[in-house]
């Protein structure tokens, strides 16, 4: 694998790859999704709701 | 479906990772992902290190690294495309420049890896890049500067940002065609941008990390592109540099999804974490633990490296140990100043409304 290449085309890395991609995207989307639906009760039991902090 | 994905994602190896390891993975993924989203850097600073001391071949260490940049900035570039801080002409003129840089790197590490130098060699440059940049980072938070993404410049409208004299001064004196016009009204040599651009191509592809720390401030003193533009369009360039280095690594068996997968769904979580806590801290308090962190990484590199020179374990097991806790330390005590931030927040509140 020494030396200079130039990138020819490979399914089974191009399936590695598209594999990443497509975590990165579930990952984003997921994470944004759960962020807003459970991310105020989380923050509400993290840093104490109002009745709390009165 | 869930059966035929279980299959693909076995036979690339993900399954064949313990669940010791996965769970290590995942966790050192959160701390990554909370310095990562709180810093805007050093993402991949710690990565290719500790898998170096983890035992893995150079090539292996370098090229997961990458696999695990490229996922962390299409992630982190989907996030700044929304708020439109991405500059794709920037972003595609720098590709060709980058794409030759990786290439450059990716060939000197198989070919060190041939005569046995690679992990040695890579281990040293982690030293004075680390050192380096650790030391610039706690010598401009001691003295005030800041160091890393400044939040609050960062929020500034395009058209108010100065263009540094050392820019002004390159885009006066290299002018050799063809010229291109970019945003923030940055008029400059296409050979500027290819020259950055090859640089930290050849950083990303000899240590497996984004090259963001250079790209950055290279796009921002050299170009003259406005903070948040160099934020995004570097994220931007860093989904190609990160894809084209992976895909080359991935050829050669250079990546491990078994550490990827982990880190990813590790650091995709911890990423929006640390974004969410700048809203809340005050980076310029913490930015001096993370030159210390990067100092501390430097030393546990070394120590490392010498344990596995003269055949230590302890030695080498002290590196990983120390490369880990720091970054721990520091991802704790964003979260931590978070925490006390918002509650003092919330008390302020209350009392106010009572």
């Amino acid at each position: 694998m020494a030396g200079l290449e130039i990138p020819t085309w490979d399914p089974e890395t191009a399936l590695l790859i598209g594999v990443i991609l497509f975590e990165a995207f579930v990952l984003y989307a997921g994470y944004g999704g759960l962020e807003r639906l459970v991310g105020p009760y989380l923050m509400d039991l993290v840093v104490g709701g109002d009745a709390d902090a009165r | 479906m869930l059966g035929s994905l279980l299959g693909a994602l076995g036979g690339l190896g993900v399954l064949d990772t313990s669940p010791e390891m996965l769970a290590l993975f995942v966790g050192f993924g959160l701390v990554v992902g909370v310095l990562f989203g709180f810093f805007g850097m050093g993402g991949s600073f710690l990565v290719t290190p500790a898998l170096l001391m983890l035992d893995y071949e150079a090539s292996v260490a370098v090229g997961s690294g990458m696999a695990f940049v490229f996922g962390t900035a299409v992630i982190a570039t989907l996030k700044h495309h929304d708020l439109g801080q991405v500059d794709y002409k920037l972003g595609v003129i720098m590709i060709t420049g980058t794409t030759i840089g990786i290439e450059v790197g990716r060939a000197s590490v198989y070919y060190l890896e041939s005569i046995g130098l690679a992990g040695a060699l890579i281990s040293v440059s982690y030293v004075v890049l680390l050192g380096g940049v650790g030391a610039m980072v706690t010598r401009d938070a001691l003295n005030g500067e800041g160091g890393g993404i400044d939040h609050e410049a960062a929020d500034k409208p395009l058209s108010e940002y100065d263009i540094p004299e050392t820019a002004k001064t390159i885009q006066r004196t290299v002018r050799i065609p063809p010229m291109v016009r970019l945003r923030g009204d940055v008029r400059v040599s296409v050979w500027v941008i290819t020259a950055v651009a090859f640089a930290t191509g050849l950083l990303s592809g000899f240590l497996g990390v984004g090259g963001g720390f250079i790209r950055m401030p290279a796009m921002i003193y050299a170009i003259g592109v406005p903070v948040p533009v160099a934020v995004g369009t570097d994220l931007f360039e860093i989904v190609f540099s990160g894809g084209i280095g992976s895909y080359l690594y991935g050829q050669g068996g250079g990546v491990d999804l078994g550490i990827v997968v982990p880190l990813l769904f590790g650091s995709a979580l911890g990423a929006r974490v640390g974004s969410a806590a700048t809203a809340v801290v005050d980076a310029d308090g913490i930015k001096v633990y993370f030159g210390g962190m990067l100092l501390v990484g430097a030393v546990a590199v070394g120590v490392g490296e010498v344990g596995s020179v003269v055949g230590s374990p302890a030695l080498e097991t002290a590196g990983l140990v120390l490369v880990i806790g720091a970054a721990v330390v520091v991802a704790a005590a964003i979260l931590y100043t978070s925490v006390v931030s918002l509650r003092t927040t919330r008390e302020r509140e209350a009392v106010t409304a009572d």
